[in-house]
């Protein structure tokens, strides 16, 4: 097993005096995508945003590669090399493609030419679209410029908050296949999916989150195999 | 066709309405940006226009009385403006910085208080007695007739009025220039966008906060100075006056769109001073005594019919 680049070590985290996250540990390795599923409300956002310090953290760390950055301010983590895109409104929707994606590099202090060329590179839709504002996009392709906007920094890691959420079929299998070709740039991938089938196949390994706590953590493939987690979370059994 | 109507009409409502406009234009500009990015109603903005006039009208003084040179008004804000900016980011600094965090109903009512103590501040500095600019009458000195050598076409535009559209219209595109091309500009729009967003993507909202301080009070300044010189005196309740109008132009425009602001102050400046024009009769339409409340009517329907504005922006 090679270093952990992000790992959370036995959470307690929540809002205000509402804990949500009871124990949680989970770690994400270079080169791998990481699924976290479960059950509305068992606190898999949550534990995204328990990473961005955007809720109390009051037991427990997160650590970036070994460093603890436990309830750092949402900016700081950023400027670290934790990319996050929000479930909703993770676009500036007054804004064009083309300008959300420099607010994405607002802490990267050269190459932004080269990796505006990159992203377009990466998401070819944005490239015809960049002077639209990422308001007239349909969904999916906002999705895509959320993505894209996360990238522009050299991100040491992406964490993705439910992306094919509310996604027409069509958008979700190329949200997936974009999420396979962001990890083979080299950039690992944290994500929150209520679409556990797809995200577990393309996942290398995955969480079952249950009330705050994991459940079951294995590969994909294994998770996507277990009889009772296809009961419970996959929609009925295989 | 020149008649009597057309002279009288354009020199005497048309062109004194959109100079009226334009102050209330760049007043609104700093409004609609605080609103949408600092997220309150600022009420001590048209203070801030007040201090700019006192400022200047300092520099001016101090230039004539103890360097011994005249300025025009217009170079002497210069100078003031620093002054003021200053001033905005040591209030945001120890003032506002504390609320950041609070109810925007607190914010709105410590602007309130930031309003009584400017106020209060400016009397007891320059007394409560109107001032001058300039002391003595100023001519209407421009003729459009000079130009087209035609009597039957004869514009009467003080300078004062042509130093006010010129500024007003380069204030416009300096402003344009920062929202559409500049980094902090572009990051001011993503704030008034989402704050969140922007604050998980990164972006410093500390100087985004900062920038739009200095923006809104520079233009803040600007319209002081312009008001002080179209009515060609200084008072401390100047400021105060603008203020209603200054929130209808915002609130018909959309907050948080400048260029809604902009096109509802001059809608704002144009309707209340042709309200009063003769339109049936002699008499004027509405007494011009009821100016004021022809802005707070537009205001009140604007927000029942259509509360996000021409441009569409936030409603609340």
């Amino acid at each position: 097993m090679s270093k952990p680049i992000l790992s959370l070590n036995n959470l307690r985290a929540g809002y205000g005096q509402t804990e949500i996250l009871h124990d949680l540990s989970m770690f994400v390795q270079p080169n791998e995508i990481v699924a976290v599923i479960g059950p509305n409300g068992a606190g898999k956002s949550t534990a995204i945003k328990s990473v961005l310090g955007l809720l109390n953290i009051s037991q427990g760390s997160v650590e970036l590669h070994g460093e603890v950055i436990t309830n750092t301010p949402a900016a700081k983590v950023v400027e670290l090399g934790i990319s996050y895109v929000p479930q909703n409104q993770n676009v500036f929707v007054n804004l064009s493609v083309k300008e959300n994606l420099e607010m994405g590099a607002w802490t990267r202090p050269i190459g932004i030419p080269e990796r505006l060329n990159d992203m377009y590179a990466l998401f070819p839709d944005l490239a015809e679209k960049r002077n639209q504002t990422a308001g007239s996009l349909s969904g999916g392709q906002r999705q895509m410029v959320a993505m894209a906007k996360a990238l522009m920094v050299d991100a040491k890691i992406l964490l993705l908050d439910e992306p094919t959420a509310g996604l027409s079929p069509k958008y979700r299998s190329e949200i997936f296949e974009t999420i396979q070709k962001i990890k083979n740039t080299g950039v690992p991938v944290l994500i929150v999916e209520q679409n556990a089938k797809q995200a577990l196949a393309v996942s290398d390994r995955g969480y079952v989150l249950v009330d705050g706590a994991n459940r079951h953590t294995g590969t994909g493939v294994d998770l996507l195999a277990d009889r009772e987690i296809a009961r419970m979370f996959l929609g009925g059994g295989h | 066709m020149w008649n009597s109507f057309g002279f009288e009409f354009i020199n005497f409502y048309f062109i004194p309405g959109l100079v009226l406009g334009c102050i209330y234009a760049l007043g609104a500009i700093g409004i609609t940006l605080t609103f949408s990015i600092l997220r309150f109603a600022n009420f001590a903005h048209g203070e801030t226009m007040m201090t700019g006039a006192y400022l200047t009208w300092t520099v001016m003084a101090i230039c004539s009385g103890v360097l011994g040179f005249a300025v025009h008004p217009l170079v002497a804000a210069v100078p003031a403006t620093l002054l003021v900016v200053l001033l905005f980011l040591v209030t945001d600094r120890y003032f506002y910085k504390p609320f950041r965090q609070a109810d925007t109903i607190k914010v709105v009512m410590a602007s309130f208080g930031m309003m009584l103590i400017i106020r209060s501040a400016v009397q007891v500095i320059w007394g409560p007695n109107q001032l001058t600019f300039v002391p003595g009458i100023a001519k209407p000195n421009a003729y459009l007739k000079d130009w087209s050598g035609s009597i039957d076409f004869l514009l009467l535009i003080p300078n004062k009025h042509l130093f006010i559209f010129v500024g007003t219209i380069a204030f416009m595109m300096a402003l344009s220039y920062l929202l559409n091309k500049t980094r902090i500009g572009k990051a001011m729009r993503a704030v008034s966008d989402s704050p969140d967003l922007a604050h998980v993507t990164g972006i410093n909202v500390d100087q985004v906060i900062r920038a739009t301080w200095i923006v809104g009070g520079a233009c803040a300044m600007a319209a002081g100075v312009f008001l002080a010189m179209d009515i060609q005196m200084l008072e401390t309740t100047m400021g105060f006056r603008m203020l209603l109008p200054m929130f209808a132009a915002a609130i018909l425009g959309g907050i948080g769109k400048p260029y809604g602001a902009v096109l509802g102050g001059l809608v704002i400046g144009l309707a209340e001073e042709l309200s009063a024009y003769p339109w049936i009769g002699d008499g004027p339409l509405l007494s011009p005594g009821y100016k004021t409340g022809v802005a707070f009517a537009i205001m009140v329907v604007m927000l029942i019919v259509r509360p996000q504005g021409l441009f569409k922006g936030r409603s609340f």
